[in-house]
């Protein structure tokens, strides 16, 4: 099938970037969209030229490295997938596909696809923990869970933090991300010594980071290649509201 | 009152105030809506409705201060949230595609500015009868019907009911969600009340409007 590209190139985080457009005469359907960039990659090279820079790891759509805005959703138009399990039989023969790297302030461009999503890491930083001791694992059942409890935390801890719900929030907001760490953690015992600062810290933090706020779009629901609910967003603003009328932040401890 | 600012300065405090603010300007227009449909049955009942509200006084004082602070909270907070979220996008998308959001959640700070204005204009009318259609100062039963019977009015409170309309099918399930009142079970039926409550609200008020202009209320 023929295809063309049209990818966001930028040389630094402080080039200013355009689209630029590339023929593929001859994509298969059963290339996934990052070997199809794999493809172009290498012609690209031997033309002399610079390849095209892309986030990827595990290409089994479980790590969360990849993704970038395939012609304005982010990971492509397939419901509950990674750009790297995105295929070409998604497209048609003769379609134009823009690719563009997740855009949010928090999120700055480092090269053509590529941006800096570490702002993630550090919403988890400020909180995104719990204080246990340390050493073998704790035998099995030893914390009785219920049921409902332990697949709504699984659920929520099932987000690979890639960073689309950024991307495709109106408002740059990264209120789902940070919904699913506090949830995960928040539905468990072990989370419950901390779960009132952690709201705190998480909220606090995302807001330093320059992420705007949740307007209730559910576009980052709508993207999630995990399917993550927003409501755990829900349960955010619960958990925030309580935390603020119980407690003061406190800094985190250093040992 | 340290934490109270602390809870204010993050966005999820800036949007759970908007929320609240939102609650009991709903209830305002519930309210407001059912003194208002007093109308269909007949001038007496409500001019002995307008009547009673002022003699309530320092009562109705309280909830009019109560009201200008929550209007004003909400304009705060929206801006404020507004201005955030456009600072936190500086490098727009070539190319975007909406799936789940629609017109109503995009357009919110379009719509509550109009009905700011529209609130503002109404207030000059019908409570503190600035404008110049010579409304009397205790029947306002005549007043409602001489003010819609010019179809220039009308067509504006229409106009502005259909705007807060679509307000507020956005933003009660979203003063809901913002407030954590969900439960899988309760999750759709969310969305429908709010549909259902935004429709009846812009509903009731337009029925009024318009039976004038049809000479059923005269």
């Amino acid at each position: 099938m023929k295809l063309t590209l049209k990818i966001w190139r930028q040389e630094s985080p402080t080039d200013r970037g355009r689209l630029v457009s590339y023929d593929m005469p001859d994509a298969a359907e059963d290339m996934s969209f990052l070997e199809l960039l794999d493809i172009l990659n290498q012609r690209l090279i031997k033309k002399g030229e610079r390849p095209v820079a892309f986030d990827h790891d595990c290409r089994e759509g479980i790590c969360g490295s990849c993704g970038f805005m395939i012609s304005g959703v982010a990971h492509g138009p397939q419901k509950l997938t990674t750009t790297c399990q995105l295929f070409m039989r998604q497209f048609k023969d003769g379609d134009t596909i823009v690719a563009e790297p997740f855009r949010s302030r928090a999120f700055p461009v480092i090269k053509d696809l590529v941006v800096d999503r570490s702002a993630l890491d550090k919403i988890v930083q400020a909180g995104g923990f719990i204080s246990a001791r340390t050493g073998s694992g704790p035998d099995g059942n030893a914390i009785p869970i219920s049921k409902k409890n332990a697949d709504l935390s699984m659920d929520a801890a099932a987000c690979i933090g890639c960073g689309a719900c950024v991307a495709a929030c109106p408002n740059g907001s990264a209120m789902l991300f940070t919904a699913a760490k506090i949830s995960h953690l928040g539905l468990l015992p072990q989370g419950q010594p901390e779960r009132k600062q952690r709201a705190l810290r998480m909220v606090t933090k995302m807001q330093e980071l320059g992420f705007g706020a949740c307007s209730n779009h559910g576009e980052c629901e709508a993207v999630c290649p995990k399917g993550i609910s927003i409501d755990f967003i829900a349960r955010l603003n619960r958990d925030y509201m309580v935390a603020s009328a119980l407690e003061t932040m406190e800094p985190v401890k250093k040992v | 009152m340290a934490r109270a600012m602390t809870f204010y300065s993050t966005t999820v405090g800036k949007k759970v105030v908007m929320a609240a603010t939102g609650v009991l300007l709903v209830l305002f227009l519930i309210g407001h809506m059912l003194g208002n449909l007093q109308i269909f049955i007949g001038a007496e009942r409500l001019n002995a409705y307008a009547h009673f509200l002022k003699s309530t006084g320092e009562l109705l004082w309280g909830v009019r201060i109560v009201m200008l602070a929550a209007i004003l909270l909400h304009i705060l907070a929206a801006v404020q949230i507004t201005l955030a979220n456009w600072k936190a996008r500086p490098v727009g998308y070539a190319m975007k595609k909406d799936i789940e959001t629609g017109y109503a959640a995009r357009t919110m700070i379009v719509s509550g500015p109009l009905i700011l204005l529209y609130v503002i204009y109404h207030l000059m009318m019908f409570t503190f009868l600035q404008t110049p259609q010579g409304l009397s100062d205790t029947d306002v039963y005549g007043n409602v019907v001489k003010a819609f019977q010019q179809p220039g009015i009308s067509a504006v409170y229409i106009v502005a009911m259909l705007v807060l309309g679509f307000h507020l099918y956005h933003g009660i399930w979203s003063m809901l969600q913002t407030l954590g009142i969900n439960h899988p079970k309760l999750n759709r039926l969310r969305r429908i009340a709010s549909a259902v409550l935004a429709i009846l609200l812009a509903a009731g008020y337009i029925s009024i409007p318009v039976s004038v202009l049809l000479g059923i209320v005269h």
